[in-house]
């Protein structure tokens, strides 16, 4: 074990995992803060929707052989918008709106892999992500992509919990809801996409869940929510990258199992009222 | 000042009509209970006027601006009939009706002193101060009804919006609560319209009556609709005795 702490802070001199840290640390962030509003909204699937989308994307891009991350971009802001749409327009519950959503996402990413064949590696890079291949560009990416969300809700914070808490309410205070919404979904489909090299497709939507859900055991106000929110998602990727490391453990699912202990030691903590 | 006018407003819910071609104007200073039997349209009057319902046909103004051009929003407080609230929303009461203020204040500013206490005045009133630091999804559904119309308050509207308010309510607080609204109409001339079903009751403190069945069936005074003959053979002589009766 003390070999292994050893080889962790020995693998921090070098730029694979420095990269890895650091852009798990702000996709950790990103993640954490939209996806507060997300699960107090009833909207904590659009991550794993939009996720299946960013596969079709995928499948495109490489199909194409263009950069994934350049072709997933547009394609799942698009999708997200279409979910708002779905949501208003044709009366579907948000769970199922997602879910048209991101089975054509599926369906397109298969049908495409099976027609092209042969980088199905590539494609499976994808589904399962590799921290320790963060490129320059995406550490880039994902600090610069931190900032402007940051920034975007300390500039709308008052709006975006006055709508999480109710729509209704919210809209005859005068906000704009359509224009509020519209930011949020475009701000997490560009982060599901980015954070699809860190925990892979298939974990995303467990970045943007397991840290809120774990906070709102224990906080008692929004802002102290999603501090311990975002504390516990930052810990988890540190945590989970010198684990995997040191353990040779795959690095997105030890990142989402620290993340699943939090959420059970805080719903413990919540159970017997351990805080009180 | 009218503080809204209708002028030939139609809605229609999926392909049907809930109310067409109606009219009517709210001045300052009135108290108007709105009432009318179950599915009549009132709740969506009122939601097409807060614009959260859009119409098919029609033009609302609000303080004297059409509806798409107004944004004091603050001047209404509004409480609806249902909530849509997450269960596990982290905030205490203090915190939500500190969102009322949300139209008022600017991006980066704090809420003023003077906003503090008119919270705890408010909470006070709806006799919930010492609830003030509780988390919401603590509360009882009288006590989140109370805190959702201290919510509503707190802006110092100018119009109040009520639908069925006092649901949750015993009688007793129910009793005060109609007092402070009262209150609210006689010393700082707030516009109230109230969603009520209790007509006589609501007679005892409104100053009007609109009674609503997919149109104005009467709107006017509670002395006019007591003494209104056309009442008497819409309502029966009976049901009409019972609301004047109360008031």
């Amino acid at each position: 074990m003390t070999q292994g702490y050893l080889n962790f802070f020995d693998m921090l001199s070098y730029g694979f995992a420095q990269r890895a840290l650091i852009s798990g640390t702000f996709i950790a962030i990103l993640c954490s803060v939209l996806g507060m509003f997300l699960v107090l909204r009833k909207l904590s699937l659009i991550g794993d929707g939009l996720a299946h989308v960013t596969f079709g994307s995928v499948a495109i891009g490489i199909f194409l052989n263009v950069y994934p991350v350049y072709v997933a971009i547009p394609i799942t802001v698009l999708s997200g918008f279409g979910i708002l749409k779905l949501i208003q327009k044709t009366r579907l519950y948000a769970d199922a709106a997602i879910g048209v959503v991101s089975s054509a996402g599926v369906s397109i990413g298969i049908l495409i892999a099976s027609v092209a064949g042969g980088f199905n590696v590539d494609l499976f890079s994808y589904l399962f992500g590799n921290i320790l291949s963060v490129s320059n560009e995406e550490m880039f990416l994902s600090i610069i992509l931190s900032f402007v969300v940051i920034v975007t809700v300390i500039l709308f914070y008052r709006q975006l919990v006055s709508i999480t808490f109710e729509e209704e309410l919210a809209k005859v205070s005068g906000i704009k809801i359509e224009r509020i919404n519209n930011i949020l979904v475009f701000l997490i489909s560009i982060t599901v996409v980015l954070s699809m090299r860190v925990v892979g497709i298939m974990l995303v939507s467990s970045f943007l869940i397991l840290p809120n859900v774990a906070a709102l055991q224990i906080a008692r106000s929004f802002s102290k929510a999603m501090f311990v929110s975002t504390t516990l998602s930052v810990f988890s990727v540190v945590f989970g990258i010198a684990v995997s490391f040191s353990f040779n453990l795959p690095t997105g699912a030890t990142i989402v199992l620290i993340n699943l202990l939090f959420f059970l030691i805080t719903s413990f903590i919540k159970r017997t009222n351990f805080l009180k | 000042m009218s503080v809204i006018t209708v002028n030939n407003l139609s809605v229609m819910y999926e392909k049907e009509c809930v109310f067409s071609d109606i009219s009517f104007s709210v001045e300052k200073g009135d108290y108007i209970a709105l009432a009318g039997p179950n599915g009549s349209g009132k709740s969506t009057l009122i939601k097409t006027i807060l614009s959260l319902v859009k119409p098919i046909h029609g033009s609302i103004f609000l303080f004297d601006k059409p509806l798409g051009d107004f944004k004091d929003w603050n001047k209404i407080g509004y409480v609806p009939q249902k909530l849509n609230l997450s269960q596990y929303f982290p905030a205490t009461v203090k915190e939500v009706v500190a969102m009322g203020l949300v139209s008022k204040q600017s991006y980066f500013s704090k809420i003023k002193k003077v906003d503090l206490e008119r919270i705890d005045y408010l909470l006070n009133l709806m006799e919930i101060l010492q609830l003030k630091d509780k988390n919401i999804n603590e509360l009882s559904g009288g006590q989140l009804q109370r805190a959702i119309i201290a919510r509503a308050l707190v802006s110092n509207p100018e119009l109040l919006i009520l639908d069925e308010p006092t649901t949750a309510l015993d009688p007793n607080t129910r009793e005060r609560f109609f007092i402070t609204l009262k209150d609210l109409n006689m010393s700082d001339n707030v516009t109230i319209i109230l969603i009520t079903h209790d007509t006589g009751g609501a007679g005892q403190y409104a100053k009007k009556l609109m009674y609503f069945d997919s149109k104005i069936v009467f709107y006017g005074t509670f002395d006019d609709f007591c003494s209104s003959e056309s009442m008497s053979s819409y309502f029966g002589y009976n049901s009409q005795h019972i609301i004047c009766h109360k008031h």
